[in-house]
């Protein structure tokens, strides 16, 4: 894996705690400088009502019948583990067909878009995703009879994903 | 995924630089006390449910990943001697059941004690005429993580003879001198202040008995060494070199105060 | 090397929904990310993962940056007959990596 220890060149290894001004802070303070010179990503990120609109077609959205299973505080942002549940009877005349997950405030607002069908016997996908900060995660279900159902849910994150560079 | 998180990340860290004033301030630093046996637990106890949930289901432990890679090693030719592991040793389920469990040990061709790693590179140099791998290479990592596994479940056994019983006595030296710009020695935070929060993150006794580890936060498997590492740039302290004789001596000091639990290896960490 | 752990019942009675678990060691480069020197790392993830079962595609999934290192995907599937399942993940660039797992069905 190409990821050397980043953590040993952060200014602050997580879980090691600082006491406070010091190297830290400072760093802090250029790390935002780097951000207003790169702007890129946080400027260029279209909304998650635009994503969810490429996904749907623009075709509205129901509340109800997902279930979006996510722990309500995590500990580290990288691996989130993440379940959805669709109540569906998953036959060939009434069955999911796709399955989406949204974020709010990660770079880009896609995560991950789930083919399934009958065959699936039940509607139940799980996986593990990264999140940038606390912020809210949505489910989007397709059916096979072209309406869209979500269900939403907040999480905590007290150590971000991705959070340092590899400078 | 960078730009917003910088600023939560610092209300993290002021967060935890406040208790920790706190925490230290308060028992106005009366020496830390060895944690007792009856009182070892390892870090996974302190861990989220999520994170306990997947280092113990080796279908979803992105450790495993490592430890087939180094399944794969163990039967791969290597060196000029084009000699494999399984060569000599034949199925590691037998000849390594154990290992793991006491090590660091003595190696008496060098006179000196090796960790896991060093044993492993040990073969490679005398038996398999192939070059050392360097530490946190993926497929050291991925051999010691094999190795490792084969002693799931076996409780730490460190060895008992006088050699290491002197590595041991300088870890602990070195394991209870206070270092780096904090001036923290590890027993300040490991045997004081385990049961305590530092904001949100809990710390942990420092157990070593999951390593290496997948780390969340690394987003792949690390050694032991490079947690110690982690802890030491923590305190502003220089961290000694990789497979300095002084991590060794902590490496055994450390699976002395944690005799009796079991090796997790490979073990998740967020 | 590619390193993939799956996960599927050895056995299974027709008509069983049957988990499956699929995970493959990737580090799955965002993209958003820079490297010691200052530059941008460029993006590399899986973007693309299927399962088929006695040749039929019962599954897939594209990820995006957001799915986290080392790719994992639990879903399920119907057992309808004694057959091989095929995994493929799909990197940028186009490299294909596969495994297989047989399930036996009565
Ligand atoms: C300022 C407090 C602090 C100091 C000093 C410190 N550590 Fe740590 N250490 C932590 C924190 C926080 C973690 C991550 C959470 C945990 O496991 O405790 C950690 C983790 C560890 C772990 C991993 C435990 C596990 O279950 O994976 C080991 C081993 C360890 N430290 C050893 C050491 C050693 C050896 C030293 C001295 C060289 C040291 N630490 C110094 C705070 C400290
Ligand atoms: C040519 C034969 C040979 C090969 C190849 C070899 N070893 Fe060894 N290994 C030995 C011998 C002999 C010892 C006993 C100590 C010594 O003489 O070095 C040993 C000891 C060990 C030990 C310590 C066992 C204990 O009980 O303390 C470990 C661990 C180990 N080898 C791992 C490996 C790994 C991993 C590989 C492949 C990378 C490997 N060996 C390749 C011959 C070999």
């Amino acid at each position: 894996m190409p990821h050397r220890p980043i953590s040993e060149r952060r200014p602050m290894p997580s879980g090691v705690p600082s006491s406070l001004p010091r190297r830290g802070v400072l760093a802090l303070g250029a790390a935002s400088l780097l951000v207003l010179s790169r702007p890129r990503a946080a400027l260029a990120r279209p909304s998650l009502e635009a994503a969810l609109a490429a996904f749907t077609g623009g075709a509205p959205v129901h509340d109800g019948r997902v279930r979006l299973d996510i722990p309500p505080l995590v500990e580290n942002g990288n691996a989130v583990g993440v379940t959805v549940s669709v109540d569906s009877p998953m036959a060939a005349s009434d069955h999911v067909t796709r399955i989406a997950l949204f974020n709010e405030k990660n770079p880009q607002a896609e995560v991950a878009v789930f083919h399934l069908g009958p065959r699936a016997g039940q509607a139940r996908v799980a996986t593990r995703i990264r999140l940038a900060t606390s912020q809210t995660v949505l489910a989007v279900a397709q059916m096979s009879d072209g309406t869209f159902w979500a269900s939403r849910a907040s999480v905590i994150v007290t150590l971000a994903a991705c959070i340092e560079d590899l400078t | 995924m960078r730009p917003r998180p910088r600023l939560r990340w610092t209300e993290v860290v002021r967060a935890r630089a406040v208790v920790l004033a706190l925490a230290l301030a308060a028992p106005a630093a009366a020496e830390p006390v060895p944690i007792t046996p009856a009182e070892r637990r390892s870090g996974i106890t302190f861990a989220g449910p999520q994170t306990q949930g997947l280092q113990a289901d080796d279908t979803a432990n992105p450790g495993m990943l490592f430890v087939l890679d180094g399944a794969q090693l163990w039967q791969a030719p290597a060196g000029s001697a084009q000699r494999a592991c399984a060569d000599c040793h034949g199925a590691a389920e037998h000849s390594m059941r154990g290992v793991a469990a006491r090590y660091p040990a003595f190696d008496a061709a060098s006179g000196a004690a090796l960790d896991l790693s060093g044993r492993i590179n040990a073969c490679r140099t005398r038996h398999q005429d192939a070059p050392q791998l360097a530490s946190e290479e993926p497929g050291l990592l991925a051999l010691a993580a094999f190795v490792g596994f084969q002693s799931r479940g076996l409780p730490l056994a460190p060895p008992q003879d006088p050699p290491m019983a002197a590595v041991r006595k300088e870890g602990r030296r070195l394991y209870e001198t206070r270092m780096g710009q904090l001036r923290l020695s590890c027993a300040e935070c490991h045997d004081a202040l385990w049961a305590n929060r530092l904001g949100s993150s809990p710390i942990t006794q420092g157990q070593a008995g999951a390593y290496p580890i997948y780390r969340l936060e690394w987003q792949g498997l690390g050694s032991l060494q490079r947690r110690m590492r982690a802890c030491m740039s923590g305190v502003r302290a220089e961290p000694f070199a990789p497979g300095a004789p002084e991590f060794i001596a902590l490496e055994a000091y450390l699976a002395e105060r944690g005799a009796g639990l079991p090796v997790e290896t490979p073990g998740v960490r967020p | 090397m590619t390193r993939t752990l799956v996960n599927v019942p050895k056995t299974a009675r027709r008509g069983d929904v049957v988990e499956i678990r699929a995970m493959i060691a990737h580090p799955m480069e965002t993209g958003y990310r820079n490297g010691p020197d200052g530059a941008a790392i460029p993006r590399r993830i899986i973007h693309r993962f299927t399962c088929t079962y006695g040749g039929e595609e019962v599954f897939a999934a594209d990820f995006h940056p957001a799915v986290g290192a080392n790719p994992y995907v639990a879903f399920s599937t119907v057992a309808i007959e004694s057959s091989t399942l095929t995994f493929t993940w799909i990197e940028d660039g186009g490299a294909v990596h596969a495994a297989t797992a047989e399930i036996a069905v009565d």
